[in-house]
């Protein structure tokens, strides 16, 4: 299988398994659009001939028409996470109408006690097995809102960690009201990577961001965002820190947020699709495809300009690896949740992400019984792209990893049956992705790309 | 030198087994759509 795409006025063919791109002129494009529709190129004359001599080259040179064969390699992974949501706050002050976790509290607020959270470290620990790194993400909910707690959990954890051997990292989602100077120097020292939650231009933002009494909160949160943003680029790096928003049907132009963060300050920028019930009048519709696959093309250009003038911008779903990226096993299995990662509640128990927390149908356990639902852990186990029909045959399989389960889920009623709305989101940021990085790194090169 | 086809990306396959290591997509910066093609792996970095 091949990939032929256009953009921005070139035609781009993607080998899906070996993860080779190729710019292509009118003959080259032919040629492969002919043997993708079964039919025979030099059939149609000598014109296409030297086309289909470099087409076989490529063939022969594992760059391009590559075999999969790995779907009979693939063993599922036991459950042993390595990676916990903590649901430290399962409470927010602000009321974001189009939140999924029912305004924060996942239908039942509370805050997590500090020995939940101490025995959630110990449970990581010894689920990791033999890895040697683990990761902690504070999520709520407000996770500001108990940080005593996450003070404590950071520093308990580090130091188990370090006991055992082991590496611990840690990320915080936070909308930043309560993000003062004190646990903003807390969190930077402690190289725990942050998530802000900022949507973009001020009305885009405070359309959903509002708090209790109905206002907005963008003009409360931009200075902490900013100053905190500021104090961790301006420090030795290990951490990342990026600004993450959410666009919805009521901001379909949402390249204009991306600008508008740009021209902010900011260079870390992550702006991700609604996660709504097909009834709310926020949720993105089939209807809306073509103007969000334009959207994503806009963005793009504004990215490209960016890096040609010699600005570093980073746009989260834009940053592939090629040549560094994860093993077969991560690619085919996505986020890994139900088995991998897991969420942890506020009482403690257990569900396959955070997107779950909540649904008792979805409850795997608890911290004191263990794992109660071996059948589906097994279900997410097993829940991998060849499982998956839409998933085997994709192009995007190997740099998508399936899609998100809890999307699958709640629009399909199946972990098997991908959310297509968000599979063509994901196909055409994976399109603008390639050409971005086959762009870029023409750029570092000093050798711009030149029309073939 | 092709005249017809310039190669902008010369990837390589996924590689088999691995150590297990890499963050988990839910820890990255998206939080609700993951993906896998823009992590990275710490033993190859």
């Amino acid at each position: 299988m091949v990939h032929l795409f256009c953009l921005r006025g070139e035609k781009l063919a993607f080998d899906p398994v070996s993860g080779s791109l190729h710019q292509l002129d009118e003959a080259a494009w032919r040629v492969l659009s002919l043997l993708l529709e079964g039919k025979d190129p030099r059939a149609e004359g000598k014109e296409l001939e030297e086309a289909c001599r470099e087409v076989e080259e490529l063939r022969s040179e594992g760059l391009l028409f590559t075999p999969d064969h790995f779907s009979s390699l693939y063993e599922p992974p036991p459950f042993a996470p390595k990676s916990l949501c903590l649901m430290v706050a399962q409470a927010c002050n602000l009321r974001c109408s189009y939140c999924f976790a029912g305004e924060g509290d996942y239908g039942a607020a509370g805050i997590m006690p500090e020995e939940v959270a101490r025995a959630a470290v110990d449970f990581l620990l010894e689920s990791a097995g033999p890895r040697r790194a683990v990761e902690i993400d504070f999520f709520g909910g407000e996770p500001l809102l108990n940080f005593p707690v996450v003070v404590a959990t950071v520093r308990y954890g580090k130091q188990r960690a370090r006991e055992l051997g082991k590496e611990i990292s840690f990320t915080l989602t936070t909308n930043a009201v309560l993000l003062d100077e004190e646990k903003e120097r807390f969190l930077l020292e402690e190289e725990v990577n942050l998530v802000l939650s900022l949507d973009g231009r001020p009305e885009v933002h405070d359309r959903f961001r509002r708090f209790p009494d109905g206002t907005g909160s963008y003009q409360r949160v931009l200075p902490n965002i900013r100053r905190c943003y500021q104090n961790w680029a301006s420090r030795p790096r290990s951490s990342y820190c990026y600004l993450r928003g959410t666009f919805t049907r009521m901001n379909l132009d949402f390249s204009r947020d991306f600008k508008h963060l740009v021209e902010q300050g900011f260079r870390h920028i992550s702006l991700e699709p609604v996660v709504a019930p097909p009834s709310a009048p926020h949720a993105l519709r089939e209807e809306d495809l073509p103007r969000l696959l334009a959207e994503y093309e806009e963005l793009l250009s504004e990215y490209l300009e960016r890096w040609r003038r010699g600005e570093e911008v980073y746009f989260f779903h834009f940053e592939l690896d090629p040549a560094g990226g994860p093993c077969l096993n991560k690619r085919l299995t996505g986020c890994g949740a139900g088995f991998s990662y897991v969420a942890v509640d506020v009482k403690g128990d257990l569900y396959p992400c955070h997107q779950f927390v909540g649904k008792e149908e979805f409850r795997l356990g608890s911290l004191k019984e263990g794992l109660t639902r071996p059948d589906l852990v097994d279900e997410f186990r097993h829940a991998h792209i060849y499982r998956k029909t839409p998933c085997s045959s994709c192009w995007a399989r190997f740099l998508c990893g399936g899609g998100c389960h809890a999307a699958a889920y709640f629009t399909n009623d199946s972990l098997l049956k991908p959310y297509s709305l968000g599979c063509a989101l994901m196909r055409r940021r994976l399109e603008c992705a390639l050409y971005a990085l086959a762009h870029k790194k023409a750029w570092v090169l000093s050798n711009s790309p030149k029309a073939i | 030198m092709k005249r017809h086809i310039k190669t902008l990306v010369a990837g390589s396959k996924p590689r088999l087994g691995g150590c297990g290591e890499c963050q988990a997509s839910c820890q990255s910066a998206c939080k609700t759509s993951c993906t896998v093609g823009n992590q990275s792996c710490k033993q190859v970095k």
